[in-house]
C-alpha cells in the first residue's frame, strides 16, 4: 500500500511536469485553427477548431517580408538547407579532424586538439564582426554557404570523435593494414562503419544547431530570399492565428528528425556498442 | 639464404630502451618457429618488425630474398594473428576473411572460393554469416586464423594467439595451429611466453631473453642441452633445481655432496642444475631431500622439500610410488644428467 503511494506520488510530479511542458503547446496549436476574430474575442482556446487548412496553407504561401519576396515555405527551404549544411559540414569535418589528431603522428597533436577545444569558449557571437567581414570580403554575404560555412567547425563533434577514436584497439589499424588497407581505407572502411551510431548522433545535434541560428543568418542575409524560419518567427506580422500556425510549423523540423533517428541518436550518445 | 633472414636487427625506441640487440636468425620455407622468452624480452618486438608494425633501427630482414627493411606492411604479404584477434567488428565473418583479398583486387568469384575453402579447413562455414561478438573465444580465434590463411601469405605470424584462451581450449587449439600449419606448410613464426606451448609447437625454437637469442635449436636440443642458466630455468617444467657450488680439480662440491670427476676444466664458483626428471631414489646417495609437500598428478608426484641447508628442492617420481609427507629421500642423479653453470657469466661450462 505504501508503494502505491509513493509510486502514485511520483506519478503525479512526472505528470504535472508533463502538462507544464505541453500545455501551452497544445494551446498554441488549438488557437492556430480557429479565426482570428475568435481568439481576439476569447482568447486562447484549448479546443480544435475548423481553420485549419485555411490557416496553415495561407501561412505557408503567404509573400511576407517588407519587399513581399519571401514565403513561409521559403523559410523552411532555406533553414533546412541550412541546417542540413551545417549538420553534414560539421559531421565531415569534425570526423577528419578526430582521424587526424588521432592517427597521424603530428607533434604536439593534444596540444592542437585542446586549442581546438576552448574554441567552444569563443561562441560565435564573440567573433560576430571579424568573421562578418570576412565573408564580406569573399563576397559571401547572402548566400548559403555564407549562411553555413562560419558555423560549421565543431569543436564538441571533433572531441566526441577523438574520444571516440581512442578507444577503437591499435590491433585492428594494425590487422588492416596487413589486409592491405592504406589510410584512407581505414577510415572510411572501419572509423566511419565503428562511429556509425554516433555520427547520427552528431548530424542531429548539429542539425538542430544549425536550424536554431538566429543572430549569424539575420547579419550575413540582407536579402529576405535568404530568410531562415527562426529569422521568420521575429519579422513576422500579421494576424495571431496565422503567428500561431507558424510557431507551430517551425517546430516540426527538429522534431520529425528526432523522432525518426532516436535509436541511433541514443546508442550514439550513450555509446552502446 | 634461407627463407626469412634476420641480421643484425637491432630495435631502439625513441624514449632510448632497447628492446632486440643485434639479433639474427634464418627460418627455412615451411618451418615452424616459435619465439619464446618471459614478458617484455622483446620477442613480440621482433615479430612485428618482421610484420612491418615497427620500424628496424639498424639491421636487415630479407624475406623470400628481398629486402624488407622499408616495404609497408600492406606489401610484404604477411598475416598475423594478434592476441585478441583483433577481428574486423563491424563486418561478418565473411567479410572478416574476404576483407583482404578484396584490398587485393581480386575477382569477386576467386574470393569466394578462397573464403569458402578456408571456412571449410577451419570448420567455421556455418558462422560466415555471424558478427565477432557473437562468436565464442575459440570460433573467434579460428576466425582469426580463417583471415590469415585465406590470404595465402608468405609467412603466419602469430602474437600469442593462445593467452586469451581458456586451459582446455588452449590446448585443443594448439594442436590444430599444428596440425594446419602441417597441411598448410606455411612458413610460421609463433611468439609464446608458455613454454609448453613453444615446446609442442617448435620445429625450431629461439629462448629470448632481454633482447638476446639465448639459444636457437629444436625443443629437445634445448631441453636436453641448455646453454645458459636462463635456458636451462626456463625450459622445462617444473623448473629446474639449481644448487651453488664450487669446482676444484674437476671437483664439484655443493650443498652437502661432492661429484668428482667431472668433464670441465673451469674451477670457481658455478651453478648446478639438476632436472626433477633426472632423480631417483637410491640409499645413500648424494642427495638428502626431507619432503614438505607432494602434488599428485596422477601419472607423476612432484615432491618438494629441503636440502640439508633448507635449499629448496623439487623431485619428480612416478605416480604409482607413495611417498609421505617428512620422510627423508635419498636421491641419485641419473646417468650424471646435471648442467653445470658459470655463476657469473651463466653460460654452460660442462
Amino acid at each position: 500500500m505504501t508503494r502505491f503511494i509513493t509510486s502514485s506520488f511520483s506519478h503525479l510530479i512526472l505528470l504535472i511536469g508533463i502538462l507544464i511542458m505541453v500545455v501551452p503547446v497544445w494551446m498554441i496549436f488549438a488557437s492556430s485553427t480557429h479565426t482570428s476574430s475568435m481568439i481576439n474575442m476569447n482568447g486562447l482556446q484549448m479546443f480544435l477548431g475548423d481553420s485549419f487548412y485555411e490557416n496553415y496553407l495561407r501561412v505557408l504561401l503567404y509573400q511576407g517580408g517588407f519587399f513581399k519576396e519571401i514565403t513561409a515555405l521559403k523559410m523552411f527551404f532555406n533553414s533546412f538547407i541550412m541546417a542540413t549544411g551545417v549538420a553534414i559540414l560539421s559531421v565531415v569535418t569534425s570526423l577528419m579532424a578526430a582521424y587526424a589528431l588521432v592517427y597521424y603522428r603530428i607533434k604536439y597533436a593534444t596540444l592542437l586538439f585542446w586549442i581546438i577545444f576552448i574554441t567552444i569558449l569563443v561562441p560565435l557571437e564573440l567573433r560576430i564582426f571579424p568573421t562578418y567581414s570576412v565573408m564580406a570580403e569573399l563576397n559571401l554575404v547572402n548566400s548559403y554557404f555564407g549562411l553555413i560555412v562560419p558555423i560549421s567547425a565543431s569543436a564538441i563533434a571533433t572531441l566526441f570523435f577523438r574520444q571516440f577514436y581512442k578507444t577503437v584497439p591499435d590491433e585492428l589499424l594494425e590487422s588492416a593494414k596487413l589486409d592491405g588497407a592504406n589510410t584512407w581505407r581505414f577510415f572510411v572502411d572501419f572509423l566511419i562503419p565503428l562511429s556509425k551510431t554516433m555520427i547520427v548522433a552528431m548530424l542531429i545535434f548539429m542539425f538542430v544547431f544549425g536550424y536554431n541560428q538566429y543572430l549569424w543568418p539575420l547579419l550575413v542575409t540582407t536579402s529576405e530570399q535568404y530568410w531562415t524560419v527562426v529569422m521568420g518567427l521575429k519579422m513576422m506580422s500579421g494576424s495571431i492565428v496565422h503567428r500561431f500556425a507558424f510557431v507551430m510549423m517551425s517546430m516540426v523540423p527538429p522534431i520529425l528528425i528526432i523522432i525518426v533517428l532516436q535509436k541511433y541518436f541514443i546508442k550514439g550518445v550513450f555509446q552502446d556498442k | 639464404m634461407s627463407f626469412l633472414d634476420l641480421k643484425n636487427v637491432t630495435k631502439i625506441y625513441p624514449n632510448g630502451t632497447k628492446a632486440v640487440h643485434e639479433t639474427s636468425l634464418s627460418v627455412d620455407e615451411g618451418e615452424f618457429m616459435v619465439f619464446v622468452g618471459p614478458s617484455g624480452c622483446g620477442k613480440s618486438t621482433l615479430l612485428r618488425m618482421v610484420a612491418g608494425l615497427e620500424d628496424i633501427t639498424e639491421g636487415d630482414i630479407n624475406l623470400d630474398g628481398k629486402l624488407i627493411n622499408e616495404v609497408d606492411p600492406s606489401e610484404r604479404d604477411v598475416a598475423m594473428v594478434f592476441q585478441n584477434y583483433a577481428l574486423y567488428p563491424h563486418m561478418n565473418v565473411y567479410n572478416n576473411l574476404a576483407y583482404g583479398l578484396k584490398n587485393r583486387g581480386i575477382d569477386k568469384e576467386t574470393i569466394e572460393q578462397k573464403v569458402n575453402d578456408a571456412a571449410k579447413l577451419l570448420q567455421i562455414s556455418d558462422y560466415l554469416q555471424r558478427k565477432p561478438s557473437m562468436l565464442s573465444g575459440g570460433q573467434r580465434q579460428r576466425v582469426a586464423m580463417g583471415r590469415a590463411i585465406v590470404r595465402n601469405p608468405k609467412i603466419f605470424l602469430f602474437d600469442e594467439p593462445l593467452s586469451n584462451l581458456d586451459a582446455k581450449l588452449r590446448i585443443q587449439m594448439r594442436l590444430e595451429i599444428k596440425k594446419l600449419q602441417q597441411k598448410v606448410g606455411v612458413t610460421s613464426i609463433f611468439v609464446t611466453h608458455d613454454q609448453v606451448e613453444a615446446m609442442t609447437l617448435a620445429d625450431r625454437l629461439a629462448v629470448i631473453n632481454n633482447g638476446i637469442i639465448e639459444q636457437l635449436g629444436t625443443p629437445i636440443e634445448i631441453y636436453d642441452n641448455p646453454k645458459s642458466l636462463f635456458v636451462a630455468g626456463f625450459i622445462g617444467s617444473p623448473q629446474m633445481n639449481f644448487l651453488d657450488g664450487n669446482i676444484k680439480n674437476k671437483t664439484l662440491s655443493a650443498e652437502g655432496f661432492e661429484i668428482k670427476d667431472i668433464d670441465s676444466d673451469f674451477e670457481g664458483e658455478v651453478k648446478l642444475g639438476i632436472r626433477p626428471e633426472h632423480l631417483s631414489q637410491r640409499e645413500n646417495s648424494l642427495i638428502n631431500l626431507k619432503v614438505d609437500l607432494v602434488e599428485q598428478l596422477g601419472s607423476d608426484n612432484l615432491v618438494y622439500g629441503q636440502l640439508k641447508d633448507k635449499k629448496d628442492f623439487c623431485y619428480r617420481c612416478p605416480g604409482n610410488l607413495t611417498i609421505e609427507k617428512g620422510t627423508d629421500l635419498s636421491l641419485n642423479i641419473e646417468n650424471n644428467k646435471y648442467y653445470i653453470f658459470d655463476k657469473s657469466t651463466g653460460k654452460r661450462v660442462n
